[in-house]
């Protein structure tokens, strides 16, 4: 349960940025999983000139590789999105799917395509609660996790800069006649939701010791179904679709059902686009003629 | 004869014309050839399902594979018992070769028309998605399937895959689509892809239209699969993954969503950059990926779309 | 106070408008009317800089506006209701009216902007903490308009703001612009199909015909034009 709690967590930072992006661009952006990935790569080597096994070598590790990812992101939005804009679904989608490829070969070729092993960045413990055990890893994930999901929350129900994100999902144009930069929106929607991606992606190595530029597109690819199954767009239904895709995963995992885990996600989304494609949360809209 | 039709005829002949030259080819450029006659196969029928009819398919690869191995099954387990212990003539060898492509072709046409009747309801990213996410499934269930291998795959297949056969495939499928396309039946690709809800209101059946082309991509995808196992002689579920979808997705885009020529350039082109770029193997990847966004951003219509790009406002 | 000079803007192929000048007075309703596909959204959408022109220019208070994004030209003090309303649904009426306010970073002036939208529009005042999208169609067309007055604006585009409303509203929101434009002397720019209502609020009028302008001049004259009666006023 707690595996499938710290997993979730994890689906759900991925997903936040998944939902983000397609809140306020209407587009998947298929590279998110490998922001996951440079996630990983920039904590594993920050790690090496920050003392390992402390609260605060761990928290800068996590903190600079969220700040090296925003910076992708927004680069990424900048280079290849930004001059896509209006252009047809197809193209955006083979775009992202190309800069997807790009950040995986490029990580093949600086990073090596062997696995790495992850160094413990926070101290290693395991806590007795009762019967359950819990490592501190676990906790950190979790920790972390709703750490970042109470700041986001602030920032997109209380602030100004999240107000304006939540007007330009809703209406671009609206927004740029009340004077919204829509760009700096959208960029500063890459850059959180990227920034996320890499704390995701920091925390899942520390649980699954070791990293590779692939790594990121299977647990991506479920963080997505995961922002599906809460509704797309919809940020406290990706949490939550997060979780649940975690905690499922983890029992058939653990079932005799486990060599289908990688097809249960998938199922899930079929399941949920047939019967309720505006997802758990979601609110179905009927499409305008 | 209409112009079709007499294509079709000289393609044919072209085709046995080159097989009765093959001995005197370097077996290197056969094997390219062989490469882009199936790659034509597949984007060409995917560009009826993405590129006529306006709906965005992500699992070209999975209906391939479900070809790949029925096709397989069919030679590998039936072949021995109809030929004998002999093996049969050269024309019984082939026409159990036939039988096993189109036996692949029908099983992809049904394993599309499952996949199509629940899933044609959605639209763009959805549907892709949903798609996708069919492909993967069929991926994980071929692997857990022992009877045909597992993840190991099917191994020893005969070779029976020539150069007459593929480029008489790539013609056979560029000559279904177009004259599907041109048929009056077939204008409500076009209709459907212009306008969904104005092509119901005149009265089309836009959801049987979908269905017709997505079984008619899935059965060429299968045929494509047939080919292509019994050309490598080994199939493994790993070959038919997404990233062949994108593949196929990409040659369709490149050549302009509805453009059977641009197309067929297309997957030539994108059959041979990878040997072109066999020199710098270490940047390949890196800059296919790379030409792939720059090809979207500077020619969002596709490489070979010449036409006017009239905008919608 | 606004010139627009040889404006030229086109779809893809297909031209909206071909080459219309006119000049706003500093002060002054003036109405742009004309039939429907006649071009008149076309060119406040181009003034707000949602659309890009292909040749001809804009200005406003004197300097060029024509090819600079939409959030620059707000923050110069021209805002725009758009047709069909656009307020964000999902956001609280508070949360739409801050927004309006986006480029203000004077918090004594947001606050009497507000006021100043709430002595206008005292309906809004009651449904602050609800959703706009729950607001009746005469509400959030208060609220359009009020969201844009949070911009500061020196001069206001109204875009059909008549579109689906009932006869009665139609009178209360027309009264309300007068008074913006007589009370905060905001200059304002009304496009109108119902072109008796806005001739008989407006100082100037501007009649497009198919991207071009046809007729232009004081609005009691043109009401009184035998022609322009002929085809827009309804005989």
């Amino acid at each position: 349960m707690i595996n499938g709690i710290s997993l979730g967590a994890i689906f759900a930072l991925i997903a936040l940025g998944y939902t983000m992006v397609y809140g306020v661009l209407r587009f998947i952006n298929f590279a998110h999983s490998d922001v996951f990935m440079v996630g990983a790569y920039a904590g594993y080597f920050i790690g090496q000139h920050v003392p390992e096994h402390t609260v605060w070598g761990g928290t800068l590790a996590l903190v600079g590789s969220m700040a090296v990812c925003a910076l992708l992101g927004i680069l990424m939005e900048r280079l290849a999105y930004r001059p896509l804009r209006g252009a047809p679904t197809l193209n955006v989608l083979i775009t992202a799917i190309g800069m997807s490829l790009l950040l995986q070969n490029l990580g093949q070729y600086f990073f090596g395509a062997t696995p790495r092993p992850y160094p413990e960045l926070f101290p290693v413990a395991n806590y007795a609660f009762g019967g359950l055990v819990v490592s501190s890893s676990q906790l950190a994930v979790i920790g972390v996790t709703a750490g970042l999901l109470v700041v986001l929350r602030f920032v997109v129900l209380k602030t100004k800069i999240g107000t304006a994100m939540r007007a330009v999902s809703l209406n671009p144009k609206a927004a740029s006649l009340v004077g919204i930069n829509i760009n700096v929106v959208i960029s500063f929607t890459f850059g959180l939701g990227s920034a996320l991606a890499a704390a995701g992606g920091v925390l899942y190595a520390l649980n699954y010791p070791s990293i590779d530029p692939l790594m990121g597109v299977l647990p991506g690819l479920k963080a997505f179904v995961a922002a599906v199954l809460g509704g797309i767009g919809n940020i406290p239904g990706a949490a939550l679709g997060g979780l649940l895709l975690g905690v499922v995963e983890t029992f058939v995992n653990g079932s005799e059902w486990s060599t289908y885990k990688d097809a249960i996600a998938f199922a899930v989304l079929i399941v949920i686009l047939l019967f309720r494609p505006a997802g758990l949360l979601g609110k179905s809209t009927v499409e305008k003629v | 004869m209409p112009r079709p039709h007499l294509a079709l005829l000289a393609a044919l002949l072209a085709a046995s014309g080159v097989f009765a030259l093959s001995d005197r080819i370097d077996p290197y450029y056969l094997d390219v050839l062989v490469g882009i006659g199936i790659n034509i196969i597949l984007a060409v029928s995917l560009n009826l399902v993405n590129g006529y009819t306006g709906q965005f398919s992500l699992g070209h690869a999975g209906f391939m594979s479900v070809g790949a191995y029925l096709s397989a099954a069919v030679t590998l387990f039936l072949g021995p018992q109809l030929l004998g212990a002999g093996g049969g003539t050269a024309l019984a060898q082939n026409a159990l070769f036939l039988a096993a492509l189109v036996a692949g072709g029908l099983s992809a046409a049904f394993a599309g028309l499952l996949v199509g009747v629940p899933s044609l309801r959605l639209k763009g990213d959805y549907l892709a998605l949903v798609t996708l996410g069919f492909g993967e499934i069929i991926r994980v269930l071929i692997q857990n399937f022992e009877p045909l291998g597992g993840a190991l795959g099917l191994n020893g297949i005969p070779a029976s895959t020539n150069i007459f056969w593929v480029l008489a495939g790539a013609a056979l499928t560029v000559f279904t689509v177009t004259c599907l396309v041109r048929s009056t039946y077939g204008r409500g690709f076009l209709a459907v892809k212009d306008d969904e809800i104005a092509a119901e209101a005149v009265g089309l059946d836009t959801t049987r239209y979908k269905i017709v082309a997505f079984v008619v991509g899935a059965f060429f995808a299968g045929i494509a699969g047939g080919l292509y196992g019994h050309f490598k002689q080994t199939i493994s579920p790993g070959g038919f993954d997404f990233n062949r979808s994108i593949e196929i997705v990409v040659m369709v885009i490149l050549g302009g969503m509805g453009n059977t020529v641009g197309v067929v350039l297309a997957a030539i082109l994108l059959t041979l950059l990878p040997e072109v770029l066999r020199p710098v193997a270490e940047y390949r990847m890196i800059l296919y990926s790379f030409l792939l966004i720059v090809l979207m951003i500077a020619r969002p219509q596709g490489l070979f779309n010449f036409r006017f790009d009239k905008s919608k406002s | 106070m606004l010139t627009v000079t040889d404006l030229s803007v086109s779809y893809g192929a297909i031209s909206a408008l071909g080459g219309i000048s006119f000049t706003i007075r500093p002060g002054s309703i003036a109405t742009l009317i004309g039939a429907n596909g006649a071009g008149k959204t076309t060119t406040l959408r181009t003034i707000s800089g949602l659309l890009r022109a292909k040749s001809g220019r804009v200005t406003f208070g004197g300097a060029d506006i024509t090819k600079l994004p939409p959030h620059q030209i707000v923050a110069r003090g021209l805002c725009h209701v758009p047709e069909g309303r656009m307020i964000f649904s999902n956001l609280t009426v508070d949360e739409n009216l801050a927004m309006g306010a986006y480029l203000q970073k004077d918090k004594e002036r947001i606050a009497r902007d507000r006021d100043y939208v709430f002595s206008v529009f005292p309906r809004l005042k009651e449904r602050l903490a609800q959703q706009a999208g729950t607001l009746s169609g005469g509400e959030q067309q208060m609220l359009a308009i009020g969201r844009a007055l949070m911009g500061g604006p020196k001069l206001l585009m109204l875009d059909e703001p008549s579109l689906g409303l009932a006869p009665k509203l139609i009178s209360t929101i027309f009264e309300k612009i007068v008074e913006i434009n007589r009370s905060h002397g905001i200059t304002i720019l009304l496009v109108e199909q119902n072109a008796n209502l806005a001739l008989e609020i407006s100082h100037d009028a501007f009649v497009l015909e198919t991207g071009r302008l046809v007729m232009q001049g004081k609005s009691p004259e043109l009401r009184a034009n035998p022609e322009l009666k002929a085809a827009y006023l309804g005989g």
